[in-house]
């Protein structure tokens, strides 16, 4: 009753002093249950503690920010509805969604609308369709698949690769990407495996890798795939050392796969566990408000809203219109943005160059072995 | 010509395990005309079992104990009694779709109380290779392959050298014959099928570790194996075991120098040329019933 009244009262202040229309409004449409529910929980806590830190210092240009949130059920059908729902309200940014199918579908309306499009999706397409209006928080596989094919190069020194992938948009997606990359760089595919989605039998794949004795593999594989093949390799008794993308060497893996994912390494965007202070810092305050350890959706989340309040500070006006412009070719600091987290520049396709970690599996669990420095 | 030797030795290990499959499917249709479709899933369920048992605290060896008994009152007595039996009557066409529908029951099932992700596995064999021949084979084929050996031994040297075998092979050939000199029939019958159970839960337990515990693992399995049946010769069990070793080593074969995508059609387009040419399989015999 107290707190009904408290809010009564308050929402009286808010209409009668005006306050409201000073607010900043963001809608975020995530995946609040359903099948991606821990990623759009993630995604959504990442922001509320961005919100809640950024109001408690004054806000943006002195005023606060407002959020949204609404279910996308995991599903790029509600996801539509709801980013529909939330455009008609005239947000300042769009947040979200997480799942990459659900931002094909919703992008065009966003863009439409003329509305900036903060996002967690990861497929390589997405920035590719020539959408003036969306960004993303993490890696496409056009920015990480080179930061791998360099250290492959470069640091495992590999002269002859061994290049494994799933046979689907994603799979394809970032084998084409590498392909290109490493031949441009010197290092020789000397086999080039299609696997398809779902398969149990991994061993002629291995022994097809084993045939072609490369200095390296690289695994671009789902959770469970990679799972399966690196207990092969382990059975098969390949040495060469082992690559990946975040799925090679996620928490996942290394549960199905036990003892054989030691050595695995892998470049991973984001990550809690990344030697930052920053970072380390957001992990801690992230913890203590919601009282568990944070994936990188949480990450992303945080970050998207302090992109917008890193581009807002830059044009010094509060500008839906201008803003997509503005974030465009943007580089934020975290030395002057510390809720940035990490150095970040925005192309014109609304993709990122961040530095990024390489991981590798030791003893069952992930180390962060190295800072892999932003391409450019 | 190292990897020809991988590819076979890989091959051969998968192919046990088929064979052990495959051999269910001979003995459950030479006994009672059951064509099992579900039995893929049969193969997924122990390892199921095993990991609820764990789950519980048992440790290791105490839930394959588990799972294999619990398999066999499910797989094996269950199976018999609540669903092979009533539909028994209505002929074999009813019965072979009635185990359709189990199929998906078991798989939803295992989906909604487990989960849809794919659950780690124990292995009863440790890893580390071995040489042979100047080659390194690793111990999990070895020991899939020697398991599987061991189990196909045991239940040919039951079939052909012990009293029972002989009553179980007079009531597969002959049921009302065998009936009329005292064999008990309808315990033979619920024999072959505990056997199958018994089958299954072992096959589980060594494809397992490499496939993972997963609701869905069964569909590739259960379909390898009934190829491997009708290529061997549905109404043999040596022609399941050689059908079942035949078809691994050219599942891998055909994964390795025909392509990833066609592998799963190499053994079909087999599958095919065997109904064309030898329509009995390559070991079986036309018009002969005998387990």
């Amino acid at each position: 009753m107290k707190s009904t009244l408290l809010v009564g009262a308050l929402l009286t202040a808010i209409t009668t002093t005006g306050a409201f229309a000073q607010t900043i409004k963001l809608a975020d449409v995530a995946e609040l249950s359903g099948g991606g529910a821990t990623v759009g929980t993630n995604w959504k806590n990442g922001i509320d503690l961005a919100i809640e830190e950024i109001n408690a210092k004054g806000g943006v240009l002195g005023r606060k920010l407002e959020v949204t949130h609404a279910d996308s059920q995991s599903n790029p059908g509600v996801a539509r509805a709801q980013v529909q729902k939330a455009l008609d309200a005239e947000p300042y940014v769009l947040l979200g969604p997480g799942y990459s199918g659900s931002v094909k579908v919703t992008a065009p309306l966003a863009a439409e609308a003329g509305i900036a499009q903060i996002m967690g999706g990861e497929a390589a397409e997405l920035t590719q369709a020539g959408n003036k209006f969306l960004f993303r928080t993490s890696f496409g596989q056009q920015s990480s698949m080179p930061k791998v094919a360099k250290y492959i190069h470069d640091d495992m020194k590999a002269k002859t690769v061994a290049v494994v992938w799933v046979n689907n948009d994603f799979g394809k997606g970032g084998r084409d990407v590498i392909i290109k990359d490493l031949e441009a760089r010197g290092t020789k595919v000397v086999a080039d495996l299609s696997t398809e989605a779902g398969q149990a039998d991994f061993a002629a794949d291995v022994g097809k890798i084993k045939a072609a004795n490369p200095d390296a593999v690289f695994i671009y594989l789902n959770e469970e795939e990679s799972a399966r093949i690196l207990k092969e390799i382990k059975r098969q008794g390949v040495t060469a050392p082992l690559m990946g993308e975040t799925t090679l060497i996620g928490q996942k893996v290394i549960e199905l796969a036990g003892d054989a994912a030691n050595g695995a390494r892998g470049h991973v965007g984001l990550t809690t566990d990344a030697p930052v202070d920053l970072i380390k810092g957001f992990r801690d305050r992230f913890n203590k408000k919601y009282n568990y350890v944070p994936d990188h959706n949480g990450l992303k989340g945080y970050l998207a809203v302090y992109m917008v309040k890193a581009t807002t500070e830059k044009m010094g006006k509060v500008d839906p219109k201008a803003f997509a412009d503005t974030l465009h070719g943007l580089t934020i600091k975290a030395s002057e943005e510390p809720g940035i987290l990490m150095d970040v520049t925005f192309d014109q396709n609304g993709d990122i160059d961040r530095q990024s970690f390489l991981v590798e599996v030791v003893d069952g669990k992930q180390l962060v072995k190295q800072v892999l420095p932003k391409l450019k | 010509m190292s990897n020809l030797f991988d590819l076979l030795v890989a091959g051969l290990a998968t192919g046990a395990i088929y064979a052990l499959v495959a051999v269910g499917f001979t003995l459950l249709w030479q006994t009672s005309q059951t064509i099992n479709f579900a039995q893929g899933e049969f193969v997924m369920l122990p390892a199921f079992l095993m990991l609820a048992a764990m789950h519980v605290g048992a440790p290791f060896w105490l839930a394959i104990i588990l799972g294999i008994l619990l398999s066999m009152i499910l797989l094996g007595l269950a199976f018999k009694m609540l669903l092979v039996d009533p539909m028994m009557r209505h002929g074999v066409l009813p019965l072979a779709i009635a185990t359709m529908a189990l199929a998906i029951g078991i798989k939803e099932a295992v989906k909604q109380f487990f989960s849809a992700e794919a659950s780690p596995f124990p292995s009863i064999v440790p890893t580390g290779d071995i040489s042979v021949l100047g080659h390194a084979v690793s111990l999990q084929s070895i020991g899939v392959l020697v398991v599987a050996i061991l189990a196909v031994f045991g239940l040919t040297t039951l079939l052909n050298r012990t009293s029972l075998g002989h009553q179980m092979q007079a009531a597969a050939q002959n049921p009302t014959v065998a009936r009329i000199i005292g064999v008990p029939v309808e315990r033979m019958i619920l024999l072959t099928f505990l056997i199958n159970a018994f089958l299954v839960a072992l096959a589980s337990l060594l494809i397992t570790p490499i496939y993972l515990a997963k609701f869905s693992s069964g569909e590739v399995l259960g379909q390898a194996a009934f190829i491997a049946a009708i290529v061997g010769g549905f109404n043999q069990v040596r022609g399941a075991i050689a059908g079942g070793l035949l078809i691994g080593v050219l599942d891998n074969l055909a994964a390795a120098y025909v392509s990833t995508q066609y592998r799963a059609a190499v053994p079909m387009i087999f599958l095919i040329a065997v109904i064309l040419f030898r329509p009995q399989g390559l070991l079986g015999r036309a018009e002969e019933r005998t387990v």
